[in-house]
């Protein structure tokens, strides 16, 4: 009742120096947006990269050609072969697939564009193993590796370096190098993984790649799927003693190859973008609390400013509990009005920013309710300073400020 | 015949230290103010009237001595008692009228009773009322900027009185006003003491003085002279 009443004064008293108010508001309003956006911002980039997580299915370990030593003299020669790859395929018992690959980049030339792109080699199985839906065509069969056709698969982004319709792409050529190539069929898009965008890589037979284009029996790498229920660290243990055999590495002796965790990499991404999006949160609550600040400022102001009409009241019997009241509303009724315009600022701006990144990312709940009891906080912290100083006053100093 | 009286006062001492010196704004008064008194409190500039009258209406405590307000002593009580004390028991006027600039008349006279916790319906009837009484029905919407200062004095009038308090206290209510406006101001305490109001008057000036039906005079903190005769009656040379 007689709370009602002060949150009436507090409203009339807002209402007299709206321009002023609003000011002050502004500081909330902004720290609360920016933490609003932050948070779902933050939020959206883990959410998208535990997407990419969750589409990898099973795990995949990458095995890499590392440098190989001659008499101290580093050679770029691949140390890793097909044989290495049919080793690990027939040895260790935990692998479902193995995917080997080699990569060039080339000039393509599609039509009358011209574009540098990676053609990548490798066997019918990895749109499989790494979860390439097809969109149209067909994917290259074995035989057509064994017979080193020219046939290529594109990725899901490759249509779009060209300019080119996807739908009308099957059955036309595209120019490697002077040879020319069938597409035989076009991948889903997936988006990027890491540093390379694999969905503009060119798929062909790894035969093909071998002999027509990079004039090597090498590869480059080896994707090998790993059974979901069969711990990474074991199976990279398996794994390495398998290759460390084929390439007949002395005990103690370095690998000359390289073994990583593909989800390894996506975990440390993971990582990184959860303190990103704490960093950020950080400095837009430091945002709030400057926002605070103001508006203990302009309540230190307004008590002042007040300070006769805190003696009038005071003489006709209000306590130190009303006046304090009422200058706690007053500035709490600031920061929650502010809190509430900045919810809907920073839900439109993340909703905003989400749509523009191609994130799923409504701003939860959680985050609204939080913002706004926070700034209901910062209210109560910095407004409870002035209204002591107002409920403290003498009335009969107050009476004659002037 | 003795009722007993609203206002009794024994030695009562403020001081105020000033630097190495301490004044004594009020250095030992005794006073008594019965029901329906209407007393003037007359004196030099500096003799302690608005001390006294801070301490009557309690927004101030003495140093020492006995304030009993309607027979409870209030000369120990905290703030917030002093505070609900002010709110039912007093009314003030005072000479620049104290007046909330920013709300209209009726919104002024209904704040004591926001304090009291009355429902905002009655507060309005009521300072309608009290507003019509002091003839200022048709300003109630006004601000007090927007009116003269004998209509502000009489907003601060229906204000004072709208909790019906036990003592009116007006230190120089007229002190900024012309004569003839004063004269009217005067005319409202003249009828409000015939409806049985207690009224404590200060002034510097013997006209308005003379309106009311007795005068202490104070010097120097003390009381110089008190000529109501009723007191000087009943209580003979103690
Ligand atoms: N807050 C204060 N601090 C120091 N001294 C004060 C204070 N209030 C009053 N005094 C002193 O106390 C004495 C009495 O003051 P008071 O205001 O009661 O006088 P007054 O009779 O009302 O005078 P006037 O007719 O000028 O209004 C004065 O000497 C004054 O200087
Ligand atoms: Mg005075």
């Amino acid at each position: 009742m007689l709370l009602l009443e002060m949150f009436r004064i507090a409203g009339q008293s807002i209402r007299a120096n709206f321009f002023r108010a609003f000011l002050t508001m502004l500081g909330i309003i902004i720290g609360v947006a920016a933490v609003i956006t932050m948070v779902a911002l933050g939020s959206g980039a883990q959410q998208a990269i535990n997407d990419q997580i969750d589409s990898l299915g099973g795990s995949i370990l990458s095995v890499r050609a590392g440098q190989m030593f001659s008499r101290g003299i580093a050679s770029s020669d691949s140390s890793i072969s097909v044989s290495d790859a049919d080793a690990l395929a027939r040895d260790v018992y935990s692998v479902t697939a193995v995917v080997p690959e080699l990569s060039v980049r080339k000039q393509i030339k599609l039509g009358s564009a011209n574009r540098s792109l990676s053609i990548v080699g490798t066997t019918p199985n990895f749109a499989d193993v790494s979860d390439y839906p097809l969109l149209y065509g067909r994917l290259f069969s074995p035989g057509e590796n064994a017979a080193k056709k020219r046939v290529a698969v594109l990725g899901g982004g490759v249509p779009a370096v060209f300019e080119k319709d996807p739908a009308m792409l099957i059955g036309q050529s595209l120019n490697i190098e002077g040879t020319s190539f069938e597409i035989i069929g076009i991948l889903e898009e997936k988006g990027s993984i890491g540093f390379s965008n694999r969905d503009d890589y060119i798929w062909t037979p790894l035969a093909t790649a071998q002999y027509r284009i990079a004039g090597s029996d090498k590869i480059d790498s080896i994707s090998v799927q790993i059974a979901p229920n069969v711990p990474i660290e074991t199976a990279m243990i398996d794994v390495e003693r398998i290759l460390r055999r084929e390439h007949q590495i002395m005990p103690g002796a370095k690998n000359d190859f390289s073994l990583s965790d593909r989800k390894q990499f996506l975990n440390i991404q993971q990582e990184a973008a959860k303190i990103f999006s704490y960093l950020l949160a950080g400095i837009a609550g430091i945002s709030l609390i400057v926002g605070g600040i103001g508006i203990m400022n302009i309540m230190l102001v307004t008590v002042t400013e007040r300070t006769r009409e805190i003696g009038i009241r005071k003489a006709l019997g209000a306590t130190r509990t009303n006046i304090m009241t009422q200058f706690l509303i007053e500035a709490m009724s600031l920061c929650i009005a502010g809190g509430t315009i900045g919810i809907i600022l920073g839900g439109s701006a993340s909703a905003l920013l989400a749509n523009l990144a191609g994130w799923q990312t409504p701003v939860s709940v959680e985050a609204i309710t939080m913002a706004f009891f926070f700034s209901a906080g910062v209210g109560l912290f910095f407004g409870i300073w002035p209204a002591r100083k107002a409920a403290k006053l003498d009335p009969i100093e107050a009476l004659h400020y002037e | 015949m003795s009722e007993t009286p609203i206002i009794r006062i024994n030695k009562l001492h403020r001081s105020y230290p000033m630097g190495d010196e301490v004044i004594h704004a009020l250095n030992g008064i005794d006073l008594e103010i019965r029901r329906n008194e209407y007393v003037a409190i007359m004196g030099p500039s500096g003799s302690g009237k608005t001390t006294l009258m801070n301490i009557i209406g309690c927004l101030d405590s003495p140093n020492s001595g006995e304030y009993l307000l309607n027979n409870q002593s209030v000369s120990k009580l905290r703030d917030n008692q002093l505070a609900r004390i002010r709110n039912a028991e007093i009314g003030f006027v005072f000479q620049t009228f104290n007046l909330l600039n920013r709300t209209s008349a009726l919104q002024n006279v209904e704040l004591p009773l926001i304090y009291k916790g009355v429902s905002r319906k009655e507060r309005h009837e009521r300072a309608k009322g009290i507003l019509d009484a002091v003839g200022l029905g048709s300003r109630m919407k006004h601000r007090p900027s927007e009116m003269s200062g004998g209509q502000r004095q009489r907003v601060a009038i229906a204000r004072a009185l709208i909790t019906e308090p036990s003592i009116l206290l007006a230190d120089e209510p007229t002190g900024n006003l012309d004569s003839a406006t004063g004269r009217e101001i005067m005319g409202i305490f003249d009828k409000l003491h015939s409806d049985g109001q207690t009224i404590i008057l200060v002034t510097h000036e013997a006209d308005i003085a003379a309106h009311a039906k007795g005068e202490v005079h104070l010097r120097d903190g003390s009381i110089a002279n008190d000529t109501r005769p009723t007191i000087s009656q009943e209580v003979p040379a103690q």
